[in-house]
């Protein structure tokens, strides 16, 4: 059985647009998230600007029943949950009923760690000798599946439900996950997407390996350049991206609105041999990732028309590009049109993936290539590569065709995906 | 009375996990947290630690497992009272 999937659904609550319509305003007029933190600031951080959905008062009361939000200590779930929600109602689509999961609805939504403060303040209660004062909620909030247990009983899926876990990959990684599952017959409807909660306990890590940029503090939204010669180092970000998969019969079926077709994927590793490390590609493990997606859905190297980077602002831009360049051997006016959506919300980790597919796949939508920020002044290895008006500095009018967007995270791992402008044929 | 204020404040803190589909006024002495106000047995952990809060007493394992019902949990409220005094 190998059966069309297509995307019905999208939800978004990103550093610099929570909802779609937001996010969009953002994408197409290119408008940062990225802002400075006091609290970073406060606590010695190098880097103290950040990418953060904000939330304003009284919004998750509409996500989240009262019990719920009693002792909700974690940003991702709270990310998370809107975007899913979103998603789902954005495809036409209905919570089961009380009594009847919908056994032909799954969920695929990943995280890095969830939950990291009420992880915090239940380990301040554990050394104060204070273990059963943690309540109920301490573990729904610090499991990792936290996030698809919370959208699953919400939605009320009965097919698969579960989370993933590949570092800056997850988002994309679960797209492809989603896709196959519905491929092979196993469900009709997957929600897939990813979350990553925010604050200083998630970006600490990064500060201390020294991989972020700390001369911004004062012009936060200058900072995140990638693909630009003085790219310094990915802001941190964080928030959810969420999309509805679904088989073509049942979308037809139900008279859904299609934003596009998942014509395939590839997810590998490097193995951390080769140039590839703990933190770096293997450059032949992304090329062989983006031929494989291609193969998976079809596609000729020469048809790829809008590629959406991992490219996070960091030196191993330039290597991106190549390796885009040397699997897909085009070059110059050739290449096909490149964006990366860091530029305006930082790296959203392990959302990243998932935040990047749902702006990319609003393009569908609105027949545009969103531009990218912050790299008037183009590496000079990308020039030698790409010609510089395959590189919007500003949205361009363009409905994409074939469209590659890839991830690579930590562990040596990638996931390239493969969309296309949904055509009857 | 004294038991009937203490039926209001545990009854103030019983409605906050009621389903949707229960009503407060489901909420009298007899009730069975789990069998008939349909409580999901994990928030009884919870019934218990805000029980600890407002009344300033603590709740052993033991007790918790006494609490099948309202009165149950009157109980157990009046008897650490009584123990404090």
């Amino acid at each position: 059985m190998n059966r069309r999937v297509v995307v019905t659904g999208l939800g978004i609550c990103a550093p610099n647009g929570v909802g779609l319509a937001n996010f969009y305003e953002s994408m197409l007029n290119g408008s940062s998230g990225i802002t400075f933190h006091q609290e970073l600031a406060d606590l010695g951080f190098g880097c103290q600007i950040a990418g953060k959905p904000e939330i304003r008062e009284g919004l998750k009361e509409s996500y989240f029943t009262s019990l719920q939000l009693r002792g909700l200590n974690s940003s991702g779930v709270v990310y998370g949950v809107m975007a899913g929600t979103d998603a789902w109602k954005d495809a036409g689509l209905e919570k089961a009923d009380k009594d009847q999961p919908d056994w032909d609805s799954g969920i695929i939504f990943g995280t890095g760690i969830l939950g990291i403060d009420k992880l915090r303040e239940s380990i301040h209660l554990i050394d104060n000798n204070n273990a059963r004062r943690l309540g109920s909620n301490s573990v729904m909030q610090t499991m990792a599946s936290g996030i698809s247990a919370y959208l699953g009983g919400i939605l009320g899926c009965g097919n698969q439900v579960t989370t993933n876990s590949s570092a800056c990959a997850t988002g994309t990684e679960g797209v492809i996950m989603g896709m196959e599952r519905i491929r092979a017959g196993k469900a009709e409807r997957m929600l897939v997407g990813s979350c990553n909660d925010s604050g200083p306990y998630i970006w600490g890590g990064f500060d201390a390996m020294r991989i972020l940029p700390f001369n911004y503090n004062d012009n936060p939204q200058e900072a995140s350049r990638p693909m630009s010669a003085s790219a310094s180092g990915f802001v941190p970000g964080s928030g959810a991206g969420a999309m509805v998969l679904e088989s073509l019969s049942s979308a037809l079926e139900r008279g859904a609105k299609i934003y596009a077709e998942v014509l395939g994927g590839a997810i590998n590793s490097g193995g951390q041999r080769g140039v590839g490390s703990m933190t770096a590609p293997n450059s032949l493990a992304v090329q062989k990732c983006i031929l494989e997606a291609l193969m998976d859905a079809g596609v000729d190297k020469s048809e790829v028309d809008v590629i959406n980077g991992h490219l996070t602002a960091t030196s191993k831009d330039a290597d991106e590009i190549r390796n885009w360049s040397e699997a897909l051997g085009r070059t110059g006016v050739d290449f096909p049109f490149i964006n990366t959506t860091k530029g305006l919300v930082g790296h959203c980790l392990a959302a990243s993936g998932s935040v990047e597919c749902v702006a990319s796949l609003l393009q569908y939508r609105e027949g545009l290539v969103f531009g990218n920020r912050n790299c008037q002044d183009l590496h000079p290895e990308i020039l030698a590569l790409v010609d510089a008006s395959r590189i919007p500095l500003t949205t361009i009018s363009h409905t994409p065709g074939i469209m590659a967007k890839a991830s690579f995270g930590f562990g040596d791992v990638n996931a390239c995906v493969i969309f296309n402008d949904y055509k009857e044929k | 009375m004294e038991s009937d204020q203490h039926f209001e404040q545990l009854k103030d803190i019983v409605k906050m996990y009621l389903p949707d589909d229960v009503s407060v006024d489901a909420i009298v002495v007899d009730s069975n947290f789990v069998k008939e106000l349909n409580i999901n047995s994990a928030n009884l952990v919870d019934i218990v630690l805000d029980v600890e809060d407002a009344f300033g007493i603590r709740l052993e394992n033991e007790d918790m497992d006494k609490m099948q019902t309202v009165q149950d949990a009157l109980n157990i409220i009046a008897q650490k009272l009584q123990l404090k005094k």
